[in-house]
């Protein structure tokens, strides 16, 4: 496993952390799990397979070990939580809140595989890979999750782009 | 026609010449055309939504992590340089509590039946000790400057008059204080420090049912020595990892404190 080749997945893998747990503190410690993870079992990576698939099998594990683990999520607070950058762009700032409060409220395993699909234009066998589920299981996912974030979109009243307060 | 191929066709995953027909299928069927457009457009605003981030600065610590660890490269990389001093603090202090806190609770786990019962006063008085007077930024909740607004408000919770006790006599200055849960509802725990930063700490609850008083008695819990008596509903545990004696001489100022006031 290569240095350079990791290093430049960071990005990818933030990016998806953060869209999968809309929490930037909790995603960069789920990718820093992730790389420490990675390194752990460097002796499993299949020289010349997917890295970057690969890497996001560890994490949709350990996102299943932590869903499973009972208990009160618990994240520190730090300087960096208090900056909120979503997005350079006043303008379309509700619009983007809009989708990204939808994108909330999908369950999780929907949302996973949207976001593979969606963000890091994973092939559906590659999702089904580092899932670990069927390529049948990714579709239906897929079908389900666009479908359930478009009514989600569509179900907003015009005019009323206010986020609902959770 | 199946909704495999429509998603197929969103994510331009189709075989070769596949996408000629389902184009047409669309084109024949503008309701499912309008749905599959919508997922289109939904696709994209997901990117560009998340885009941003793929150019913020990585932070250091995951750049950090990019390389190997010490086991893998043990040359190249001291090992505090992949853990931060953060972490490893974090660490230690979450080994220290849990390791007074597990020997404090072992007599507690001992039989599955015996978890649900309520921590006795020395316990709980114990564990709040070592979990928070070690903490160096936050040992209090409001400290000891705004003693009036302290005293106000815990009384309030409480439900009944409490005040931490002078014991600046004895070369202990007041901290602050704060509310914790008890074994049924809120307690309170003052806490002090002398000139050398030792911390002492007072645990007030006013859960007492049983309506005996006690004279002064002593635990030792772990590290933690504790006197504690119970007056009235009150019972008072007052903990340091100081000794017996000096602790015995702190705890008999705080009672004839609290027995005048």
């Amino acid at each position: 496993m290569d240095n350079a080749a990791l290093l430049a997945e960071i990005p990818r893998l933030r990016r998806y952390a953060r869209a999968m747990l809309g929490n930037r503190a909790a995603a960069d410690d789920l990718v820093q799990d992730t790389l420490e993870r990675a390194w752990a079992r460097h002796a499993l990576w299949r020289a010349g397979s997917d890295l970057r698939a690969w890497l996001f099998s560890i994490m949709h594990n350990l996102r299943v070990d932590q869903l499973r683990r009972p208990g009160v999520p618990i994240h520190s607070i730090d300087e960096d939580d208090l900056e909120v950058p979503t997005r350079a762009t006043q303008n379309d700032r509700l619009e983007v809140r809009d989708l990204e409060f939808a994108l909330r409220q999908l369950p999780d395993e929907q949302r996973e595989v949207l976001l593979l699909v969606a963000l890091e234009d994973l092939a559906y066998a590659e999702v089904a890979d580092a899932l670990g589920i069927p390529v049948g299981t990714v579709m239906s996912r897929l079908a389900r999750g666009r479908e359930r974030l478009r009514l989600l979109m569509e179900d907003r009243p015009s005019g009323a782009n206010l986020r609902v307060v959770r | 026609m199946t909704e495999d191929d429509l998603q197929a066709w969103v994510d331009d995953a189709l075989p070769a010449g596949r996408r000629g027909e389902i184009d047409d299928y669309l084109a024949a069927h503008p309701e499912e055309a309008e749905r599959v457009r919508a997922y289109q457009a939904q696709k994209q605003a997901l990117k560009a939504m998340f885009a941003p981030v793929l150019d913020e600065p990585v932070p250091q610590r995951l750049q950090t992590l990019a390389k190997p660890p010490v086991a893998v490269d043990p040359q190249k990389r001291p090992i505090l340089a992949r853990w931060s001093l953060q972490r490893i603090a974090a660490g230690l202090l979450i080994a220290m509590v849990s390791g007074v806190a597990g020997w404090l609770g072992h007599a507690q786990y001992q039989s599955a039946d015996r978890v649900a019962q309520m921590m006795p006063l020395p316990r709980q008085a114990a564990v709040a000790h070592v979990v928070f007077s070690p903490d160096v930024r936050r040992p209090v909740e409001v400290s000891a400057d705004q003693e009036d607004q302290l005293v106000a408000w815990l009384s309030k919770r409480l439900g009944t008059p409490v005040r931490p006790p002078k014991l600046a006599a004895l070369g202990y200055e007041l901290i602050g204080g704060r509310l914790l849960p008890g074994n049924s509802g809120p307690v309170a725990q003052f806490m002090y420090h002398d000139a050398s930063g030792q911390r002492l700490t007072l645990y007030v609850t006013t859960e007492n049912t049983t309506n005996r008083d006690t004279g002064f008695r002593f635990a030792q819990e772990g590290p933690v020595n504790v006197f504690y008596w119970i007056d009235g509903k009150f019972g008072y545990a007052l903990s340091a990892g100081i000794d017996k004696g000096e602790l015995a001489r702190v705890a008999t100022a705080v009672y004839d404190q609290l027995e005048h006031k």
